[in-house]
């Protein structure tokens, strides 16, 4: 049984979401923004499908498609944008505009840094840059280089706003009460979040404040924070699951000096709640073929719940960013004596499913190209993004996760006796 | 630059990704960014494919952008070669692709001498074409590649052995099944109802005692492309995909094509007379089985004759789909159910004078454009009893509270049933004339409604297109909207608020419901 985490790499050939799939939750949460996606037929027809029905209810994104004059630099890309902006000023009147930069931008090289502030300027609108493409990013990690941007664009703490507390990451407005209050209750002042609900709201950020994350994907934002605004970064594994909740609690507790109080009846509480769960998946082994960055979280979390986990898919490991939750990983296994499992980065999905297919687990957690066909085979699958739109933080929300996570083993358990669980080969 | 929310036809390299996968033991490597394989999602959750999906990407990632390719698409191309031991290897590029310029081409003659399956690049312009020009032009390149690697590969062979003198060569080619057989081109996976409608043109054409000699691409192998030409003649069912094949078979190989779509009784009848001409069969005997075939096996004939139908008379419709959808649709319900079809249109502006000539004098006026909020505003302004259209006419439909049967593709999920529902042939017409049935409000239950004021009754709605929120109705003016039965009280307030407003009127009261409504029948 290995005792340390084992950690590979491998081709990069897997599936998952364009980066650019971050407008879809961003433009729900800023609800005065505009999302301006400057790219191909390609990802318009991306975001088209993959967010179905949002489509048709007048969302506050539309694409900047690039026409062949434009790739051939036949059309003036600054006139072009500045038109279209007008437009959407027009229509929407927004309190910032954010462009997307795609793929397409950085292969023609179109300067979006450079022309924002003077389209800005004409335009009396903010304009936020972020390059969230599939050239350098994954999925959630969007989400990332737009925080990473909009940083910037936080007003200076005053004398009296040093040593407040600011949390990033983009979480449905419930569930940042939420968190905000579990940390009230234990005397700290969240004094914002980055991104706020309303753009003209963002947190005051600079030295002497302290920041602090809540999903595992946003290392350039922390970074950025670190570097450009030069606050500080609290360390701490994410609030997924009741322990990572508490851990995450008691790490800026003790960062305040503040003896945290009632955390282990609450956490009590909390795993006592999941008890009906946790018998079903006790002792089960899943397979995270990697796709969103939520999976080593999610994986301690599992572990905790009694689960064995074989593989750890991740786009991308951040190993300075994710160290204390991959320190509680560690420290989960050991406490529940279970072996480590591996962590593929850039995972090959044709050689994860051989391996699945070696390993047999009781659950492969994976994205819909890899769904359908694996529970042909009588393998059982949960999809992955469904991790990415639930409300999976804090105390709470426990229960969202052990609920998705066994509703394919729930359903099995009803079709069992039928016979037909094999339908391919 | 344009600005887009939503696209009616998906862009070039989808078209090539549906064909390759549609063929058996075909392999596509997408030479694209990381996150752009979503085709993958699409026909594992679309289709519920069972199968893998044999698509992967050569990722285009940083490295990629500074120092090329290089061997990574070679070794992709190698590496898919053993794994999966594919008959083709298509390599498909991307919008990124065709801007980084690489030589694709090269690393596809690099890869060839080091593979067992044969490599093809697809020629595809990303910048000029979209899903279905790709798909059209992808079916005719793997045809044409694996007949002409035929022709190249018997006749040095045969040279050799002397055996076979060049006209016996091309009667080698041209050698027809004993009995009368057709290829189907252009069934394929994503396709609107295509599995469906294959069954029932097989099922048909077996009544006229004509073979199947290979459906394409849907299920076939490449390798038995080369027997593609031992049939009679092509069937080419949807004018989008398919047509370039046919084509360039009549072309090279001189087989006739019926390019027709047996949408609907008429159209039906017309393809087998067609077919009938094709196969030299007994006219008689043809059309003593459309004539039973029309008045007892389907029942929309029936169904236009019944009283049911009758309530339909003169009823406003709108079409709009893909060219062949929305052209049968219009005539189906101009000429075989009496109803007034306002405007029809289509997105396929590469077919648009096609279209055209094929509504003409069928609808009062004609619609080609891709942009969604053209196709909105003219459902707006016209208001029609029932829309038939795509997925995003339906939820137009949907906010003005007009029913809508989706007819054409781009569609969701629920689009791929699971039961037995073809747009073609005599089933397709009962589907069809279930589907106009059941979108429109029904013949009864609508003068019901009108006489009795409706059963909702409670409160003025107010999802509308317009924005402009400057109008106030007064309570009296609003408790006699309520009085308006639910199905038609839309419009009302819809063409009085018009009417305020082209008045400069500000509060709406009785009377100006009242004045409106004598403009707008003066207007009439």
């Amino acid at each position: 049984m290995s005792t340390t985490l084992k950690f590979e790499c491998e081709t990069g050939n897997y599936h998952t979401f364009c980066p650019i799939s971050c407008v879809s939750w961003l433009y729900q949460k800023i609800s005065d923004s505009f999302f301006l996606v400057i790219g191909t037929k390609t990802c318009g027809y991306f975001l088209q499908n993959a967010l179905g029905v949002m489509i048709f209810a007048e969302p506050r994104y539309a694409m900047a498609e690039l026409e062949e004059g434009d790739i051939s630099a036949q059309l003036h890309d600054f006139d072009e944008l500045q038109r279209l902006c007008l437009q959407i000023k027009q229509d929407r009147n927004p309190s910032v505009l954010v462009w997307i930069g795609t793929c397409t931008t950085e292969i023609i090289k179109m300067d979006l840094e450079g022309m924002a502030p003077k389209i800005e300027e004409l335009i009396g609108i903010p304009v936020i840059v972020a390059r969230a493409n599939g050239l350098d990013y994954a999925f959630t990690q969007g989400e990332d280089t737009v925080l990473a941007a909009m940083a910037h664009r936080c007003p200076l703490p005053e004398e009296h706003q040093k040593q407040s507390l600011v949390l990033f990451g983009s979480l449905p407005n419930t569930v940042a009460q939420q968190l905000t209050r579990e940390l009230e209750n234990q005397g700290i002042k969240v004094s914002g979040w980055l991104p706020e609900t309303r753009y003209e709201e963002l947190p005051p950020l600079g030295p002497g404040v302290f920041v602090c994350g809540v999903h595992p994907f946003l290392s350039r934002t922390a970074t950025t924070l670190m570097r450009r605004r030069k606050c500080q970064l609290i360390g701490a594994p994410f609030p997924i699951g009741p322990d990572g909740t508490r851990a995450w609690i008691e790490k800026i507790c003790q960062v305040f000096n503040v003896q945290p109080q009632n955390l282990d009846e609450r956490e009590v509480k909390i795993w006592d709640s999941l008890k009906q769960y946790l018998t079903l998946v006790k002792s089960k082994s899943v397979f995270f073929m990697g796709d969103n960055l939520l999976e080593i979280s999610l994986a301690r979390f599992l572990i905790r719940c009694g689960m064995i986990v074989y593989e750890i898919g991740i786009p991308y490991m951040d190993k300075r960013f994710q160290a204390s939750e991959l320190k509680l990983l560690e420290k989960t296994c050991h406490e529940m004596n279970v072996s480590m499992p591996r962590i593929v980065e850039k995972p090959d999905n044709y050689n994860q499913i051989q391996r699945i297919r070696a390993l047999q687990p009781d659950l492969v957690i994976t994205g819909l190209a890899h769904s359908n066909p694996l529970e042909a085979r009588g393998i059982t699958t949960k999809w992955s993004v469904e991790f990415t739109f639930a409300q999976i933080h804090g105390f709470s929300n426990a229960r969202d996760i052990l609920e998705l996570v066994t509703r394919p083993l729930r359903r099995n358990n009803h079709l069992k006796d039928l016979g037909w669980s094999k339908l391919a080969t | 630059m344009k600005l887009a929310y939503w696209m009616y036809a998906g862009p070039a390299h989808i078209g090539t990704l549906r064909v390759a996968s549609s063929f058996k033991n075909v392999h596509a490597i997408m030479h694209a960014p990381l996150g752009d394989d979503y085709f993958n999602v699409m026909r594992s959750m679309l289709e519920r494919e069972r199968d893998f999906t044999p698509v992967t990407a050569s990722i285009v990632d940083r490295h990629v952008l500074a120092r090329g390719s290089q061997e990574k698409v070679v070794e992709n191309i190698m590496r898919k070669d053993q794994q999966e031991n594919p008959d083709l290897i298509l390599l498909t590029p991307t919008c990124t692709s065709s801007i980084l310029q690489e030589d694709l081409q090269n690393f596809v003659e690099r890869a060839t001498s080091h593979t067992h399956s044969e490599i093809l690049l697809a020629d595809v312009n990303h910048y000029r074409v979209n899903e279905f020009q790709a798909a059209d032009r992808t079916l005719e390149q793997i045809i044409a590649f694996y007949l002409e690697k035929q022709t190249k590969d018997e006749v040095p062979s045969a040279t050799l052995r002397g055996t076979l003198g060049s006209s016996q060569q091309k009667a080698e080619v041209e050698k027809k099944t004993e009995q009368p057989s057709a290829n189907i081109l252009g069934i394929f996976t994503l396709g609107f109802h295509h599995q469906h409608d294959c069954r029932e043109i097989y099922r048909i054409l077996k009544d006229l005692g004509i073979r199947i000699n290979s459906i394409i691409p849907e299920g076939s192998l490449v390798t038995n492309l080369k027997n593609i030409t031992k049939a009679w003649f092509n069937i080419v069912p949807y004018r989008e995909i398919g047509l370039m094949a046919a084509e360039y078979l009549q072309k090279q190989y001189n087989m006739p094509y019926i390019d027709r779509t047996p949408m609907g009784l008429v159209e039906t009848a017309s393809w087998i007379r067609q077919i009938c001409t094709l196969v030299e069969g007994n006219q008689q005997e043809y059309e003593k089985y459309i004539d039973q075939q029309t008045r007892f096996v389907s029942q929309a004939a029936w169904f236009s004759r019944s009283i049911d139908c009758q309530n339909l008379t003169g009823k406003k419709a709108l079409v709009f789909g893909d060219a062949t959808h929305a052209a049968a649709m219009t005539k189906i319900l101009v000429r075989e159910m009496g109803i007034n079809v306002c405007c029809a249109g289509t997105y396929c502006q590469q077919d648009g004078d096609w279209f055209r000539e094929q509504v003409q004098g069928f609808c009062d006026q004609v619609l080609i454009t891709e942009d969604h909020t053209q196709v909105g505003n003219m459902i707006a302004k016209i208001e029609p009893a029932a829309i038939f259209g795509t997925q995003m006419e339906r939820h137009v439909g949907k906010r003005l509270d007009i029913p809508c049967g989706v007819i054409s593709a781009p569609i969701h999920i629920q689009n791929f049933p699971l039961s037995y529902r073809p747009f073609l042939g005599y089933e397709g017409t009962n589907q069809i004339a279930d589907l106009v049935y059941n979108s429109f409000t029904l013949g009864m239950e609508d003068h019901l409604l009108e006489i009795f004021g409706g059963h909702d009754v409670k409160t003025v709605i107010t999802k509308n297109l317009s924005t402009d929120q400057d109008l106030i109705w007064n309570s009296s003016a609003q408790t006699e909207l309520q009085k308006i039965p639910g199905f038609v009280r839309n419009r009302i307030k819809r063409n009085t608020e018009k009417f305020a407003r082209s008045q400069k009127i500000q509060q709406i009261t009785v009377e100006v419901m009242y004045a409106a409504k004598e403009a707008a029948e003066a207007a009439t």
